[in-house]
């Protein structure tokens, strides 16, 4: 590999940034990402030796054919949505939480103490305070991985990562140990919640999702219409920008994570007094990881963050559905999520650059910089 | 003592599938690439390497088929990422997500579709993966069991962390490399391939994992098919690239001390440390989580980390 001497051959095609598209062929360009990654999964679904028409439309049908069922795709999109609403915020600032995880169990480890405990208080009283512990622990065990970062410059990544399985131990050790319910023999687990400490149901599902609709509005008008939202996206583009502007970068690192893992825990506080009326180790149901890819497919628009998030609901009911008449895993489910975010991804790369191939004479001159239009 | 020579030979065991995580990582992580798909790829590698011995009998055929479908799942990333300069980290995400989730769907449909309705590896091949045994060697007294028991996975990870240390520290072509991690610009302008480089660093790391996978599936399983055969080891494999400092060889002792961590429960004696399970499964994260801070808070530069770690590399920005 020695290769000292200067090339300055320009490569056949390069690779040059492009100037802002318009909206409608950006969103035109997802769109086709969008019909690709499904003629990707139907030819997945060819392969395994099904009709892809049929198989699509059965997800669709399975996921909303009767009331139950909408409720149950309803009851998937809750957790979904308002973790990516939790990670899009610390995403806004680049602050890459991968830790929604970890914050979703805290939170309905904070929640379940009292679901667990005082029981007997008054109801709406308990559901406020499991709500605030919820946001609470979901809050903290975000803070923590901001502190570092803010002080010593730890890598929030690797961070997040590690406080995601920290939590998880928290759960099994307080199921095996502490909260063990006694009535139950043998088996380790915590007692179902009183039902004074359930979240109580509107047109059939868990209030949960009015939360969700709501929180939808909050983190939207935060991020476009607050001072500290505005914060949160010059911290984001340049952190040095941000500090020449005099912002505290410190301190929107802190409070963005602090609410960041609020949100999450109160996710968690919905999953656990709403869903599963317990706590268990199963508590995020994977929804920590999925809320990212949903967030960065919605690219962080909180209303664009309801539409995917419906979309991977009815994936992910209608694949139970794919189940139980086909006999096919409900993990293709997972598999089509893959692909679509894989095109998607792929498509960003169009949007942002464009390809140049080199000119025949004069070298490849760049012109026309700001791109066709 | 032969109690503590059955916790180190169990620990070795353990750790085992973590070293060739960890071993793929360090490979992706030493040309920039944070990948977070090592779960994923490791558990593409389990279904190949699973279906593929099942179906050939052979040992090499199946590691083969491991590194192949786990270096493919590997390009999909670099591909991503390398050329099309996606988000590393929301890449690796989804091809975690992606490789559990076709690897449990593969392994169903043919768990489904073979003729006994089981997935069971047969003689052949289970012989040739049972722990060796050299008449002389194997049988002294303790280094016998210590140093020649083993299946052969764990002879082949150390050998690969062993070449990889020779390559990386000892060869041009393995300084290139790293220098491509510390600073993709400077190492372009010097007229090093850094897109060559990045693929083949990333394919080869992704198939080390995918080895790490079949380990999972065809011994830690049985070698009978298991949803979610990988059980999150992955994800501790990225945890020990931080532990093992970016150094293959330490990985080899990272990967048997986090092994041993993750049987010890069995071994302690709870009469007299009487600590929860979930204790000790959280000791892993928990140290590493000790190791990323403490790191970060000494002033002194780690040169082990790959500086542009997590960022992409774009030629007309530099």
């Amino acid at each position: 590999m020695s290769q000292n001497h200067y090339n300055d051959r320009e490569p056949v095609i390069r690779v040059v940034k492009r100037a802002e598209l318009p909206d409608r062929q950006i969103t035109l360009l997802r769109l086709l990402a969008l019909i690709l990654a499904l003629a990707a999964g139907g030819l997945f679904i060819l392969c395994v030796g099904y009709n892809p028409f049929v198989i699509y439309g059965t997800i669709l049908s399975g996921a909303l054919r009767s009331p139950m069922a909408i409720q149950a795709t309803v009851k998937i999109i809750i957790p979904l949505l308002i973790t990516s609403l939790g990670v899009t915020l610390a995403f806004k600032m680049r602050f890459w939480n991968i830790g929604a995880e970890g914050q979703i169990i805290m939170g309905a480890v904070f929640a379940s103490y009292f679901a667990l405990f005082h029981a007997n208080w008054n109801h709406w009283v308990l559901i406020l305070v499991m709500a605030a512990a919820g946001m609470i622990g979901g809050g903290l065990w975000g803070l923590l991985p901001a502190w570092f970062k803010a002080n010593y410059g730890t890598n929030e990544t690797l961070f997040t990562l590690m406080l995601n399985y920290k939590a998880l131990h928290i759960v099994s050790w307080l199921q095996d140990g502490p909260w063990r319910d006694p009535g139950s023999q043998g088996f380790a687990k915590i007692a179902r919640f009183d039902k004074n400490a359930s979240l109580d149901k509107v047109l059939g599902v868990h209030f949960g999702w009015i939360i969700a609709l709501i929180l939808i509005v909050i983190v939207y008008v935060y991020l476009r219409y607050t001072k500290q939202g505005y914060e949160i996206s010059v911290v984001g583009e340049s952190q040095e920008t941000a500090r020449y502007a005099g912002m505290n970068v410190k301190k929107v690192l802190l409070r963005t994570m602090l609410l960041s893992g609020a949100v999450c825990g109160l996710c968690g506080m919905i999953q656990a007094t709403g869903s599963d009326i317990t706590l268990t180790t199963g508590v995020t149901g994977g929804v920590g990881f999925t809320a990212i890819i949903v967030a960065w497919l919605s690219q962080l628009n909180p209303v664009t963050i309801l539409i995917v998030s419906v979309l991977f609901g009815i994936l992910e009911k209608g694949s139970s559905v794919i189940q139980s008449s086909f006999g096919l895993s409900t993990d293709c489910a997972d598999v089509l999520q893959g692909i679509i975010l894989f095109f998607v991804l792929g498509c960003e790369f169009f949007i942002r650059y464009r390809l140049v191939a080199r000119k025949k004479k004069d070298g490849g001159k760049e012109r026309n910089k700001g791109g066709e239009r | 003592m032969e109690f503590i020579i059955n916790f180190l030979v169990a620990a070795v065991a353990a750790g085992t599938p973590l070293l060739f995580g960890t071993l793929g990582e360090i490979m992706n992580e030493k040309v920039g690439h944070l990948n977070l798909g090592v779960e994923g790829m490791m558990s593409i590698g389990a279904c190949a390497g699973l279906l593929a011995g099942y179906h050939t009998d052979n040992f090499i055929i199946a590691l083969a088929a491991a590194f192949l479908a786990a270096a493919l799942s590997a390009l999909v990333y670099a591909l991503l990422t390398v050329t099309l300069m996606a988000n590393q980290n929301v890449t690796g995400l989804t091809l975690t997500i992606f490789g559990i989730g076709l690897s449990n769907f593969i392994g169903i449909w043919a768990l489904e579709h073979s003729e006994t309705g089981t997935l069971k590896l047969p003689e052949m091949i289970t012989a040739q993966m049972r722990d060796i045994h050299i008449p002389g060697l194997s049988d002294l007294p303790v280094a016998g069991p210590l140093l020649f028991s083993y299946s052969p996975f764990v002879y082949i990870g150390i050998l690969i962390a062993i070449v990889l240390a020779f390559y990386l520290n000892k060869t041009k072509s393995g300084l290139n490399l790293q220098a491509i991690g510390h600073n993709p610009g400077a190492a372009d302008a010097a007229g090093i391939k850094v897109t060559q480089y990045k693929y083949a660093s990333i394919l080869l790391g992704g198939g080390i994992c995918g080895i790490g996978g079949a380990y999972c599936a065809m011994i830690i399983n049985g070698g009978v098919w298991v949803n979610n055969n990988v059980g999150g080891l992955g994800w501790i494999a990225v945890a020990l690239v931080i532990f093992a400092n970016w150094k293959p060889v330490n990985a080899i002792g990272g990967s048997f001390v986090f092994g041993a961590l993750r049987i010890l429960k069995y071994y302690v004696p709870k009469s007299i440390f009487p600590l929860p399970n979930a204790f000790y499964d959280m000791m892993p994260f928990l140290i590493t989580a000790l190791i990323l801070v403490i790191t970060s808070m000494r002033k002194k530069r780690n040169l082990s980390l790959p500086a542009h770690l997590g960022n992409n590399y774009f030629r007309e920005e530099r």
